[in-house]
């Protein structure tokens, strides 16, 4: 008869609407069986004895995401130390897909390069969360965080994240990784026990303290909003901005912690640096005017 | 700024008008209706976040409009080619004020993995204002929440006598730009009629 | 002597005498073919050999490659299989100078070369003589060059190879923005007047006249795309009406060029793999599976992969068919108009197997799970008992329930039965794979006809469909979310343990000099990838068979004659992913 295959397709949909009731009602517990408090919030498992899916009502609850997950790199440091783990042997600036990781490696006094970054960039609007920066790293020092709270109001501070922003503790990458922090803690231990060669990396040179910053920083240029539930400190200003507000200054990158720009020769692209800074600063002249146009500066 | 002027001195910091903010961006912040636009992978993760587990609706977002005349955040989500920027413009023109961009996603912020593509504009921001900007690639649907969440804050602390969508002025729009050998603004063809027409010197080259 | 000895070397030449002077020569990966004779020698591959699939077509660029000259820079490679009987096919290569790259078009032979031949075209240059419509196809009327010759620069050009020398270790790189003029990834060709600049105008669509349907109207020509809610992705077509009949369609890609096969070359072979994952973005995990078999290739011994790692890559594999056939049944039911409730409930099932790929790879689309010679970690027993509840118990539950109220439902039958029709011959000579391909009544499913991995190992069926039209397409995919059960049940029960990778991890991939071609049957269709390599660390050519641009040969004959409202059913059961198609 006709009509009998859209009635029964209403029945099913009718179906899931008194099950997703009796999911939630009768059995309770079902939607928080697996769940547990945090601070961050409630944190959900998918309950397996259900027939559809729990809603995850973010920000309030979060989806439990699992040891593996990845997201943005970031950079370790010994918590007892605050030394970094990070040698600058470059491996993933090399292995990184789209090249978003550069690294400057650091010198003494006498200018011979040393085992430790001076600086350490990711460009988050580059980054493929491929992974295998922490993949292929041998050292445990770069690693995959969880925090997905990344969202800025500006690009250009906001997103290219430097050695600062990218640090953190090895405790929090202990209570991130639990499994993985076992067996590389293991694996630590028996490459302890081995007797080592004389020269050992890691006392030799000085205890290097986290706080004070290597390099000047630029000032930040915009404040972007930091909240208080990321566990690491929200990305407070970077290298280079279009147009940050109030700034008068010139308008090449020359000025930042960028290489100035040779005065001869020819770049990649075929053309004399010469005229792309002429062009530069009248593109940038013209990204200022139009910004302004828009009128979407909106005072915070 | 200029178009404070219509409002009186002694109102600008008023109870009434602070109610009225108040009001008025709660109303637009809980019925945000984004565009249903979706460009590449990040567009995925948008539609799973439209679905049953993370449920845009609970933000009012639900009704995703195919047409750009009734909507008010457009959701740029994913890699924008050249040869799709023009369209992204025009769109963007075709909004409503007020109107909200968010660029979902490492491509649609700065071109991403795929930024050193010749058929990739190393971002959406190029052409049209942002106003929030999500990392990730792609961002998880958690993630995109929370950039809504985000330009949600944003949108609470605009204030009815400074949103520019009131001003006298006619609001121009982006020229759309023209695909020649190359992407170009027809705004800027006099600069790059200043390079490619004149020859560089041999001094310098 | 010198005669003697070409007259014993010639019989070596395959199919020598089939057509005279037209086997030039041979090296290990294929036959070289003269221009002249091509489309001879392919209607005697067609008609006597029974080669009537023409898989992958494409070039490369030999510029500065060792042993190669000006002469015969550029090669087009021609892959050609058997529907039939299956089995390896066979390779074509017709060498090209460098001042003079033409050759003789195979759409009278191949239609399924039409698009394909249109790509090589816009990246290479490469004229194919005969071709109807040799446009640009991914790149405007107007781009300055073709950008795949090896020659030709992208405006942030840094290096030829990665890694870049400038990021490490002194770190202080000149940012893209900052090396070219502009600030942004464009070059403009010196002495080209922006001021007098006219756009070329839009593509037209060839207009089929359908005897006996005409209503004496005018023509209308209807926009659709690249956004639309119901292209799926940022595709456009250009559709000639007649009243509501479509007359004709002009597809039109490129809104998604993400120049997967530029950055390809520049990347190294590992540094792809995640490449790959934004392809098909819905099926990360076969892509990543095609792109290493295709490597392994070249590796030879070394990549072969141990038990636990080629099992897992089945299961993998499988259960993204299952989340992408979900996906594009709900999408197809989406665009017959039941907005986004069965899509919802699709979605479901694709979010249980999203967490599984999550808790294994790391990240739930973009998986990047599979290495040269194994898979990146391997899954606990918690992973596998989860994978069987869900294999056993909810998947073949969910998809009764589909099966319950959707394939009898009357809306779904009229909109679909006879809608979309493509005959098998027709779907052979168009190059259509997949779902699509089956749903036309050929049983060719590359897990049968060229088992890879260790698909002989399983019982499986391969899901055909004599319909011909999208309610066949749309049964076939339902079948074969049944049939992957089926392998998921046989892999979940056989999975040996052991190591998941052979050797030691490391990210520095040795190739052998040479080159593959490795295709995986997808979820899509045949997904291949035909790489070249000078025996360096970056790939020296990467291409990409993608089903789903493949399968836009046949959206024009399948729409004309149908109502524009067809049209987009049509295209939804298609199952295009854009990532895919523009690549």
């Amino acid at each position: 008869m006709f009509g009998i295959g859209i009635l029964k397709g209403l029945g099913v949909t009718l179906k899931h609407t008194v099950s997703t009731y009796i999911d939630d009602f009768s059995r309770t517990p079902t939607r928080y069986a697996d769940s547990y408090e945090t601070a961050a919030g409630r944190i959900l498992r998918q309950p397996t004895n259900i027939t559809g899916i729990v809603t995850v009502q973010y920000p309030e609850e979060r989806r439990e995401l699992p040891e593996n997950f990845r997201y943005i790199p970031m950079l370790l440091y010994e918590e007892e130390t605050g030394e970094d783990r990070c040698t600058a042997c470059g491996i993933c600036s090399k292995v990184c897909p789209p090249q978003c990781i550069w690294i400057v490696r650091d010198k003494d006094e006498k200018g011979k390069p040393i085992k430790r970054p001076a600086e350490f960039y990711i460009d988050a609007s580059i980054c493929m969360s491929c992974g295998f920066c922490a993949e292929f790293c041998p050292f445990d020092a770069i690693k995959m965080n969880h925090d997905y709270e990344l969202a800025v109001y500006d690009r250009f501070p906001g997103l290219i994240y430097d050695k600062d922003e990218l640090s953190v503790p090895t405790s929090y990458y202990a209570a991130l990784y639990p499994q993985a922090w076992k067996q590389e803690e293991e694996k630590r231990a028996k490459k302890a026990k081995k007797p080592r060669r004389p020269a050992k990396k890691g006392p030799s040179k000085p205890p290097a303290k986290k706080e004070p910053a290597p390099a000047a920083k630029a000032e930040p240029a915009a404040p972007a909003p930091a909240t208080e539930a990321a566990p690491r400190p929200k990305p407070k200003g970077g290298h280079w901005s279009p147009i940050p507000e109030g700034y008068t200054g010139p308008l090449i990158t020359s000025e930042l912690p960028l290489p100035p720009v040779p005065a001869e020769g020819v770049s990649p692209s075929g053309v004399p640096w010469k005229r792309i800074m002429e062009l530069r600063e009248k593109q940038l002249l013209h990204y200022r005017e139009r910004r302004k146009a828009e009128g979407k500066e909106i005072k915070l | 700024m200029a178009n404070d002027q219509h409002i009186p001195e002694e109102l600008q910091r008023n109870v009434f008008m602070t109610t009225v903010d108040f009001l008025y961006n709660w109303s637009r912040k809980n019925s945000m209706w984004p565009m249903l636009f979706g460009l590449a992978c990040c567009a995925i993760e948008m539609i799973c976040t439209a679905a049953g587990r993370y449920d845009l609706a609970r933000f009012g977002m639900e009704v995703m409009r195919p047409s750009p005349r009734q909507c008010d955040l457009m959701i740029v989500s994913g890699t924008v080619t050249k040869k799709m920027a023009p369209t992204i413009v025009r769109l963007y023109n075709q909004m409503a004020e007020p109107r909200y961009v968010l660029s979902m996603g490492a491509c649609a912020t700065g071109g991403g993995p795929f930024k050193e593509g010749y058929n990739v504009v190393s971002g959406i921001d190029k052409y049209i204002p942002v106003d929030v900007y999500v990392p990730g690639c792609p961002p998880t649907p958690e993630a995109l929440l929370y950039g809504i969440l985000k330009l949600h804050e944003k949108v609470e602390n605009q204030s009815v006598k400074t949103v520019p969508w009131y001003r006298k002025e006619t609001p121009k729009g982006i020229a759309v730009p023209e695909l020649g050998p190359d992407i170009f603004q027809p705004d800027r063809a006099e600069e790059i009629a200043m390079f490619t027409l004149r020859p560089i010197p041999a001094e310098e080259s | 002597m010198t005669d003697d000895i070409t007259t014993m070397e010639a019989p070596a030449l395959p199919y020598a005498d089939a057509v005279p002077g037209a086997v030039v020569g041979a090296d290990e990966f294929g036959i070289i073919v003269n221009r002249d004779k091509l489309v001879e020698f392919a209607l005697y591959l067609r008609n006597n050999e029974g080669f009537d699939y023409l898989s992958s077509l494409t070039a490369v660029d030999y510029l500065g490659f060792e042993g190669r000259t000006a002469e015969d820079r550029f090669e087009v490679v021609y892959h050609l299989f058997d529907t039939k009987k299956g089995g390896d096919g066979v390779v074509l290569k017709v060498r090209l100078p460098e001042d003079d790259p033409q050759l003789p078009s195979l759409i009278m032979v191949y239609p399924g070369a039409d698009l394909q031949e249109r790509e090589v075209y816009d990246f290479y240059g490469i004229r194919f003589n005969g071709h109807p419509r040799l446009r640009r196809i991914f790149l405007w009327e107007g781009f300055d060059g073709h950008p795949m010759r090896k020659d030709w620069k992208e405006a942030y050009y840094e290096a030829e190879h990665k890694p870049f020398k400038s990021r490490w270790p002194n770190g202080h790189y000149h940012w893209a923005e900052d090396r070219v003029p502009w600030g942004d990834n464009v070059k403009y060709p010196q002495g080209w007047d922006p001021n007098a600049f006219e756009p070329a105008p839009p593509p037209l669509p060839t207009i089929h006249d359908i005897p006996g349907e005409e209503i004496k109207t005018d023509r209308v020509i209807v926009n659709m795309g690249p956004q639309h809610p119901s292209t799926h992705g940022v595709f456009r077509m250009i559709v000639a009406l007649d009243g509501e009949t479509v007359v004709g369609l002009e597809p039109e890609c490129g809104y998604l060029h993400r120049n997967h096969e530029k950055i390809g070359e520049r990347n190294t072979w590992l540094g792809n793999i995640p490449f790959t994952d934004r392809l098909d973005y819905l099926s990360s995990m076969s892509n990543n599976f095609g792109y290493v078999l295709a490597v392994e290739q070249l590796m030879g011994e070394k990549g072969k992969p141990p038990e636990r790692a080629e099992y897992l890559r089945v299961i993998m594999a499988e259960l993204t068919r299952i989340a992408n056939h979900m996906w594009s049944i709900g999408f197809l039911l989406n665009d017959l108009g039941a907005f986004f409730t069965p899509a919802l409930y699709t979605i479901q099932e694709r979010e249980m197997i999203l967490d599984l790929f999550e808790e294994a790879s790391g990240s739930r689309m973009m998986c990047n799970y599979m290495r040269f010679g194994g898979v990146r970690r391997d899954v606990d027993e918690d992973w596998l008992n989860r994978c069987r509840d869900l294999v056993h118990n909810r998947i073949p539950a969910k998809i009764d329930e589909l099966d319950e109220y959707l394939t009898n439902n009357e809306i779904l039958l009229a909109r679909t039965k006879g809608v979309g029709y493509l005959s098998a011959e027709d779907a052979i000579a168009l190059s259509v794979c997949g779902p699509m391909l089956r749903a036309s009544g050929v049983p060719y499913d590359l897990r049968r006809s060229r088992p890879y991995s260790i698909y002989d190992r399983f019982e499986f069926d391969v899901v055909t469909d004599d319909g011909c039209d999208v309610y066949a397409r749309y049964r076939v995919r339902m079948e074969e979310m049944r049939q992957s059960v089926r392998i998921l049940k046989q892999a979940l029960d056989d999975i040996p343990e052991g190591p998941v990778f052979k050797g030691k991890p490391g990210y520095v991939t040795r190739v052998a000099k040479g080159e593959a071609y490795g295709a995986v049957e997808g979820p899509k269709g045949e997904l291949g990838f035909y790489v070249v390599s000078d025996g360096t660390d970056n790939p020296w050519r990467y291409h990409i068979r993608a089903p789903s641009y493949i399968n836009l040969n046949a959206l024009a004959p399948m729409c004309i004659g149908y109502k524009v409202a067809d049209s987009v059913v049509i295209l939804g059961a298609i199952d295009i992913v854009l990532g895919e198609t523009d690549r």
